[in-house]
């Protein structure tokens, strides 16, 4: 590919998508912190899923198995 | 135009992980790091969103940060990485909208057709050559603000906008396009 080639394609793409600069929304119209905050908040108390079926499973595997803590606490 | 690098007492109070200067460095940012956003992305209700996850991403990384360092490029190459994960994760829009923005001084000879075609084929690129080729050639930003965002060194961007160029040459091609 020559440079004329290059160019050529560059000055294709700038036709095609113009700077964002040109958009009409191209400065933030409004202030993001609520959804922010809101975020923070949610992930705050968040538990993933995989933790909540652990440690089910760990009080059932101690509830039902009672003479395993000593393996479980040596494993800790 | 970036925004002004805040008071070191402000950077060292967020990366110990105080919400207040967290939110006055929201405050300050946030603007900026939407402008960056939209850049890459280029649809403004996404760059919002992507502007939120970016300083989401910021604050659960405080503990990370040198407040000897600079807090904005930091930011930007979180956002950067954030934009990039957006766009891996949507896939390329094989229609484009009816009010495809015009070119500020366009070109009588590229037809309306033409720009959807590679409008399209870009939208087709690797998301990691269409980030470089779009700040690099479309927003015109310096190369080595786009390496320090990407996290790769200036020689390299050159390289991955050049392979954006090659390929979506290529693409034209099999379409039938000469350009």
């Amino acid at each position: 590919m020559t440079t004329h080639d290059h160019e050529r394609i560059e000055h294709l793409l700038k036709q095609a998508l113009p700077a964002t600069s040109t958009l009409p929304r191209a400065t933030l119209q409004r202030d993001l912190w609520p959804a922010l905050r809101q975020r923070l908040e949610q992930g705050a108390v968040a538990v993933p899923w995989f933790d909540w079926a652990l440690l089910t499973a760990l009080v059932l595997w101690v509830a039902l198995f009672p003479r395993a803590i000593p393996v479980l606490l040596y494993h800790l | 135009m970036p925004a002004l690098e805040p008071a070191t007492d402000v950077l060292q109070q967020f990366s110990r992980g105080n919400v207040d200067a967290f939110e006055s460095l929201f405050r300050q940012h946030q603007g900026y790091v939407y402008r960056w956003i939209l850049r890459i992305v280029r649809d403004p209700a996404v760059a919002e969103d992507v502007t939120v996850e970016t300083f989401w991403r910021i604050h659960r990384a405080h503990a990370r940060f040198d407040p000897s360092r600079s807090f904005e490029a930091w930011a930007r190459r979180i956002a950067t990485n954030a934009a990039l994960d957006h766009l891996k994760s949507t896939r390329p829009q094989s229609e484009l909208p009816d009010d495809l923005p015009q070119p500020a001084l366009p070109d009588p000879g590229i037809s309306r057709e033409l720009r959807e075609k590679t409008a399209q084929a870009f939208g087709r690129l690797p998301p990691k050559l269409r980030i470089a080729a779009t700040l690099a050639v479309i927003e015109e930003q310096p190369y080595q603000e786009i390496a320090e965002a990407l996290g790769i060194s200036a020689g390299a961007v050159k390289l991955r906008v050049f392979r954006a160029v090659r390929m979506l040459r290529k693409d034209l091609k099999r379409q039938g396009i000469e350009p």
